[in-house]
């Protein structure tokens, strides 16, 4: 038998993540390895706007996105079929990549909002965001870490964010800050499919069978009180909406309101009687509820395991 | 390594190709904004399809490889977010080259205000195999970020459409 040196080609297949040594800092494996994802765009901050204020936006909605985008791909390799596994998949790399954008924004305006890192980790800003970040500094809604229930329960919680963020993205496209109005006109594209996607299978299982139709009541049921508060004003927002890079979400509301009410006119399905959960601090200012927990612990392991992007 | 000749940082750029559909040059996909040459330094702008377009970091290795290879000492590749991309701006090459691949083109990307639709997208293309229009959309969402699925009646075979956006 012949001889073979095991040395010469025992080299892990998983050896090309980390590159030639003159590439190392580009092949980071959590990210996209991107390591800058607006590298060359003048992230310079426009006359009166704040740069704590900018960031502090940017941070609550790329965590909206990022948040939502966890969840959604846990449905990866569990939806019903397998289309809409890959429909799932791609609206949460969608939402992915938004995030990824709007927290490098967010480094970019202020980069205090950063965790610190050690000396010499590769770790980029947004994935900085992402990964190392405690859960009270997360500025999402309560509504996107909310468990994903089943696909009744998906779908109403997609249509109503997608229906509310897409609004919110069209307003964006106009905001004083050149780098957000940008982010907002590349993302009004994708949510626009992302609403159809909802909205079409909103009607679907609400004309459907009884059974997906009492599961599409009971999903809807089960989001509404949360949905609130996306169009409740923060103080973060009331300061991006005075200076003028951001949206008081109170102004989209009615136009939010006549897109969900055609779906629900479309689909026989009545607007939920129920009242908001929660009328105190919530997710925007860093409450957030017991989910959120579990969902960072699992989405945030592996990179705080090696902080200096190595194992 | 031959040595960088005026003007050529582009043709060389312009050989590049997309990582998720090879048939397609960077030029060809829209993506390739701008090059400009200044000696041996070269400054490649390009823009992400979708935002979440895992492509980019190979596109922008593929770039500066292919101009290290071709001499040039510096290589710096940016992003451009703005104007976002269209599928308008994929050459007439690139959509030939996408049919001749069993892909489909887009149509024309949508303009004015964005409307809600709830039934599924009527789309008037063709099978790219047997050039049937008796075509059904499987998922709007497919392999990649940018395509669809679709199945063709006649040929029964499944194929990709790339989405107007």
């Amino acid at each position: 038998m012949e001889s073979h040196d095991l040395d010469l080609d025992h080299d892990s297949v998983y050896d090309g993540l980390l590159g030639d040594s003159s590439q190392q800092a580009s092949q980071w494996a959590f990210g996209t390895d991107f390591e800058d994802p607006l590298a060359g765009v003048d992230t310079t901050i426009p006359a009166g706007v704040d740069g704590a204020a900018l960031a502090a936006y940017c941070l609550m909605l790329g965590d909206d996105a990022l948040i939502y985008a966890h969840r959604l791909s846990e449905w990866t390799s569990n939806a019903p079929d397998l289309e809409d596994d890959i429909a799932l998949a791609n609206i949460a790399l969608d939402l992915l990549g938004q995030a990824r954008l709007l927290l490098a924004r967010a480094a970019a305006a202020d980069p205090r909002v950063v965790p610190p890192l050690p000396d010499g980790s590769p770790i980029p800003p947004d994935d900085a965001l992402a990964f190392f970040r405690e859960e009270p500094a997360f500025r999402n809604v309560r509504m996107v870490e909310a468990t994903n229930g089943d696909f009744a329960v998906t779908i109403a919680r997609l249509l109503l964010f997608a229906t509310h963020r897409l609004a919110l993205l069209q307003r964006l496209t106009t905001s004083l800050d050149p780098v957000l109005s940008a982010i907002a006109a590349k993302g009004v594209k994708e949510v626009t499919y992302h609403r159809d996607y909802a909205g079409r299978w909103f009607v679907t299982l609400a004309r459907g069978t009884e059974e997906s139709r009492r599961r599409l009541v009971a999903g809807l049921r089960t989001v509404w009180p949360m949905y609130a508060e996306l169009s409740r004003r923060c103080e973060t927002e009331a300061l991006a909406a005075e200076q003028a890079f951001g949206v008081d979400p109170g102004t989209l509301a009615d136009e939010v309101d006549a897109v969900i009410e055609h779906v629900l006119a479309t689909s026989g399905i009545e607007r939920p009687d129920l009242p908001p959960s929660g009328t105190g601090p919530l997710g925007r200012s860093g409450h957030h509820t017991e989910a959120m927990g579990k969902l960072l612990a699992e989405m945030q392991v592996v990179a705080r395991a090696h902080p200096m992007g190595k194992w | 390594m031959s040595s960088p000749r005026g003007g050529s940082a582009l043709a060389v750029a312009a050989t590049v190709t997309d990582p998720e559909m090879p048939m397609l040059t960077l030029v060809d996909l829209g993506v390739l904004r701008d090059v400009v040459e200044e000696g041996e330094r070269v400054t490649v702008t390009i823009t992400p399809t979708y935002s979440g377009c895992p492509a980019m970091a190979t596109m922008r290795d593929d770039l500066r490889h292919a101009l290290l290879d071709a001499g040039y000492a510096d290589v710096d590749v940016r992003i451009s977010l703005s104007p976002a991309w269209s599928s308008d701006w994929i050459t007439e090459g690139g959509r030939r080259k996408l049919s001749t691949h069993g892909l489909s083109a887009p149509g024309p990307a949508p303009t004015g205000p964005v409307t809600l639709t709830l039934t599924p997208l009527r789309r008037p293309i063709d099978c790219p195999r047997c050039g049937s229009a008796d075509v059904e959309l499987t998922s709007e969402f497919g392999p990649t970020a940018c395509k669809a699925l679709y199945r063709c009646r006649a040929c029964l075979d499944p194929f990709e459409h790339v989405k107007e956006i």
